[in-house]
């Protein structure tokens, strides 16, 4: 039965404001145990400008999110941080023990990452002007996909071309083509709808869309392949189609989508093994990673096999910070870095490693069930689905879900393209959680400004009454 | 839209319940097999440090770990005579890798086996350092130490085993080698010794009893082809007469299979019994009766015995080999153990220990116990029936004509007075004048003790003057005469 309640809204600032102490204590507690597990004592040297500078950075964002969206939901920026401040530690266990110094650039990168974060809060003070960018988006996420592709600025490492230098850092484009094919998607999606949900013939009781409306998935899937087949890069391609799918899917709610994609996929997936040998290996490593031959073999599955060894030997309770072999894999602080926790933090700090990206995605869900515009549902959808994919890709490749890709795990990895972009998607999920949860009454429509950068809005039209019966208070209808 | 938003967000949920799944598929269910890989160089750092238990045999430690002042606190130490060294393996730090019991019983030895979660918790809470546990095995250092020594140098490989139970009392392959010069922390003598015995054209690292590249099992396969012409020809015994010519061509071909120094069987009738077949052992009448009995029911007979599975006692023992015959003359010739069979010393001994066991076949094993670090026992072996490749009768007539053999036929030099000595000789031809001389024997026929196989590579005697002698002195070093 249904119950209608009325509630207060509630911002959520304070326990944002707790559950912050808490992701900072995680962060710099695991950076106090790697310091002892790798035979320090007492404090690490730096340990008190850290902590005054996380504490500062940190606190200075919970203030601008007070400030500027004080509804936004008090759990993503947290979860986020704290997933951040493990990985800055695991960077820099394994500094310690390659004697290297990778977690200088990530810790600088973290404080400008969280600057774009609170940049995008301020900037973007309503979702809805995006909408008007969809055809830019598109153009700068194709055009950000190709960057590696040219000549003297794109750069092949292990076989993919996804990397480019720009003043001797290397940055992965397709990370950030990721927002803006999400803006695109779910303009154009909300644009669309109806067109696509249009009924055609019904073959096997499932209700196909008319031919016609095959073009734009035909296109996303040849832009997907296209990437896998030139870049040789397998898990960007699943994660921009898994994408495009999952949002057609929520636009138009026809199984047929599904159906034909998962069909697009296949072929896709079986004409591309069949072609490409650097994409054939990663299926032969994938499915006999244990074979001696394939483990021997060059490019074999010596890499995958020792993260597997990794976490087989971390056990339940991992072998604590500083105590295991994660350097033993390789990348063990980007693509391995999934195999390094489980070493060391067992997999019992894995699961809820992993519990927080659920908590994450989740929440981003939430935000949009509860956003009011198809545009919003559909963009944070699109971008908590992508978390949650980018996950699956990283993590099912490291325990052979599925083959090895070269993503990065969003937050945790070392890497700075990826780092920037997840930072930037909570940022906008901040924004649009503000406007799903802020109560209808406080602030019924966005400032005039805002109104006349919308296209589809009337700009004669004045705003609607504030007091008419959808707009009082929050309405919260729960299914018991 | 909110319904298909939950969904996906199901979905979502769905993707990481599989993330997590996996994750506890490789780090607690495949964990143990994964900690357990020869290539997993974590397992060996962590053992390095470890003080592993001791390998037992007869009430003394053949491999001990020794506190050390190198690279890792714990050195591995060897009996340096090398006479176990085929059996314990070694647990190198130079190759990341452990061969034989060192890694067949690593859990235990290295102390991480959930047996032994006791001890841990104990260790746990008083805080002392956290040792392995021993292995104890079967192995007769008596038994083993006759053995090497009756073999006096020559290459080849000995398997004794309890009928009874399946226990193996005895496995040495010779040349051996000093597992310590590979254990040895000191990576430049660890290379050289492991360069220098690899290529060592004998082969001391190859186990020849259970591994290696099996050999031809010539005469002593007549066991198995005597038990199949026994099981599946009503009314055959021992007293009645088969076909045994001096030589016979197999249908189909002009191809003639001679007994051994073209020699007449018995009174060169063309019929003789099959005891006396069996004691001069003709190849004439096995050639015959294998034909007779047929491919099918031949290969079935030989893998009732073992033949075509990998056992593990624990260490491995390869599996012997009986591939379908290409025509009648090569099953002719398989039947008396020449064309394409090939077998471990092993698999020939567990043949002789189900005759002698009146027809049960026990599983070998080499494992006697597993103990704490304190020697508390923690688990045993209890001996397991592998099958039943014969009837109580088939064994009794087979038990008869091995006995025979050594009262009053090739293998006469396996006889001890006072003891019924049941055997049968074989001599494997190879390619030109090599050959491997082969005894398969049990003892004491009416109450079976041990049953023990020798052979000795490219000998230049045969089975019933080079390899029976070596049985008797094992048979007495177990019977204690």
């Amino acid at each position: 039965m249904s119950v209608v309640t009325q509630r207060v809204a509630r911002k959520g600032r304070w326990p944002e404001f707790f559950l912050l102490l808490l992701a900072l204590g995680a962060g710099l507690l695991a950076y106090v145990l790697v310091h002892i597990g790798t035979g320090g004592e007492g404090l690490p040297g730096a340990f008190p400008t850290i902590v005054v500078a996380a504490v500062l950075i940190a606190g200075a964002a919970h203030l601008i999110i007070r400030w500027l969206a004080p509804y936004a939901d008090p759990i993503l920026f947290p979860a986020a941080l704290a997933l951040n401040g493990l990985g800055l530690a695991m960077i820099y266990r394994i500094d310690l023990a390659d004697e290297t110094s990778a977690v200088k650039s990530q810790l600088l990168l973290t404080g400008v990452s969280l600057v774009f974060m609170v940049a995008t809060v301020a900037l973007i003070k309503n979702h809805r002007i995006l909408r008007g960018y969809m055809w830019l988006s598109l153009i700068a996420g194709i055009g950000l996909l190709l960057l590696p592709m040219v000549p003297g600025l794109g750069r092949a490492i292990y076989g993919a071309r996804i990397w480019i230098n720009v003043a001797g850092f290397s940055f992965q484009p397709a990370e950030l083509a990721k927002i803006f094919f999400a803006v695109f998607f779910a303009a154009y999606l909300a644009q669309e709808r109806d067109n696509l949900s249009l009924a055609g013939p019904k073959i096997l009781g499932i209700r196909f869309p008319k031919a016609r409306h095959f073009l734009p998935i035909l296109l996303a899937w040849i832009i997907s392949m296209g990437v896998l087949a030139v870049e040789k890069d397998f898990g960007t391609a699943l994660l921009f189609f898994g994408l495009f799918v999952a949002l057609l899917y929520v636009a138009t709610e026809r199984v047929s989508w599904i159906v034909i994609a998962g069909v697009l996929t296949a072929i896709g997936i079986f004409g591309i093994v069949q072609t490409v040998p650097h994409i054939q290996a990663r299926f032969e490593v994938w499915l006999h990673a244990l074979d001696p031959n394939v483990y021997d073999a060059q490019y074999g599955s010596y890499q995958l096999v020792q993260g597997l060894f990794g976490m087989a030997s971390g056990g339940l309770m991992g072998t604590g910070f500083g105590e295991g072999y994660p350097t033993k894999a390789f990348a063990a602080n980007s693509d391995f870095i999934i195999a390094s926790f489980g070493e060391e933090i067992g997999l019992t700090g894995l699961l809820a490693l992993l519990s927080i990206y659920v908590i994450i995605v989740m929440r981003g869900m939430r935000t949009a069930v509860h956003l009011r515009d198809g545009f919003g549902k559909l963009l944070a959808t699109g971008l908590s689905f992508t978390i949650a994919l980018q996950c699956f890709v990283v993590v099912g490749g490291v325990t052979r879900v599925i083959p090895l890709t070269g993503l990065a795990m969003p937050f945790l990895a070392h890497g700075g393209s990826a780092l920037l972009t997840n930072w930037i998607i909570i940022g906008l999920l901040l924004r649009m959680s503000d406007a799903s949860r802020r109560p209808a009454s406080t602030d019924p429509l966005p400032p005039r400004d805002i109104l006349a950068s919308i296209p589809e809005m009337d700009k004669t039209s004045e705003p609607p009454p504030s007091h008419d019966e959808d707009s009082q208070l929050t309405q919260v209808v729960r299914i018991k | 839209m909110n319904r298909p938003i939950r969904q996906l967000a199901t979905l979502a949920t769905l993707m990481f319940i599989v993330l997590m799944v996996a994750a506890t598929s490789i780090q607690f269910i495949q964990a143990p097999a994964l900690n357990a890989d020869a290539r997993n160089a974590r397992t060996l750092y962590r053992e390095f440090g470890t003080e592993r238990g001791p390998i037992i045999v007869s009430g003394e430690s053949i491999a001990v770990s020794a506190p050390n002042d190198g690279l890792y606190e714990f050195q591995r130490e060897y009996r340096d005579d090398g006479a176990y060294s085929h059996v314990t393996g070694y647990f190198s730090t130079v190759f990341n890798s452990m061969t034989g019991i060192e890694k067949a019983e690593n859990s235990v030895l290295g102390g991480s086996d959930s047996s032994l979660a006791g001890q841990r918790l104990q260790d746990l809470i008083t805080g002392s350092q956290p040792q392995g546990g021993a292995v104890e095995l079967t192995l007769e250092d008596g038994v083993q130490q006759a053995a090497i020594d009756a073999m006096a140098g020559r290459r080849g490989a000995v398997v004794a085993l309890d009928p009874k139970t399946g226990a193996v009392l005895a496995q040495v392959s010779l040349p051996t080698y000093d597992a310590n010069t590979i254990a040895t922390q000191d990576s430049a003598a660890a290379q050289e010794a492991w360069t220098a015995l690899s290529e060592d054209p004998e082969k001391p690292l190859v186990d020849r009893t259970s591994g290696g590249d099996q050999y031809p099992p010539g005469s002593i396969f007549k066991m198995l082809t005597a038990v199949a012409m026994l099981e599946n020809t009503p009314g055959l015994t021992p007293d009645t007469l088969v076909d045994a010519p001096t030589s016979w061509s197999p249908p189909g071909t002009s191809h003639e299979i001679w007994n051994p120094g073209q020699a007449a069987c018995g009174d060169g009738s063309g019929q003789t019994s099959l005891r006396q077949t069996f004691v001069q052992s003709c190849n004439t009448a096995y050639a015959i009766g294998g034909v007779d009995v047929g491919a099918d029911k031949m290969i079935a007979q030989a893998e009732s015995f073992g033949f075509g599975e990998t056992f593990h006692t624990p260490l491995t023992v390869s599996p012997s080999r009986f591939p379908e015959p290409e025509s009648q003359a090569a099953l002719a010739m398989d039947s008396f153990g020449q064309q394409d069979i090939m077998v471990t010393p092993m698999q020939m001994a567990m043949i002789a220990s189900a005759i002698a066991n009146d027809g049960v076949l026990m599983e070998p094993y080499i494992v006697k116990q597993t103990l704490t670090a304190d020697l508390e026992p923690v688990s045993t072996t209890k001996p397991s029936e592998y099958s039943r490749p014969m009837s109580e009768q088939t064994a009794a007539y087979m038990q008869q004509m091995m006995v025979d053999d050594v009262v009053s036929g090739t293998g006469y030099l396996a006889a001890i007075d006072g003891v019924d000595v049941a055997g049968k000789t074989g001599t494997a031809e190879l390619t030109g004048s090599d050959r491997h001389a082969w005894f398969a024997a049990f003892a004491p026929a009416d109450d079976p003790q041990i049953a023990v196989v020798v052979i000795l590579e490219n000998d230049p005697g045969d089975g019933g003057s080079s390899a029976a002698p070596v049985a008797r002195e094992i048979i007495r070093a177990k019977l204690g005469l």
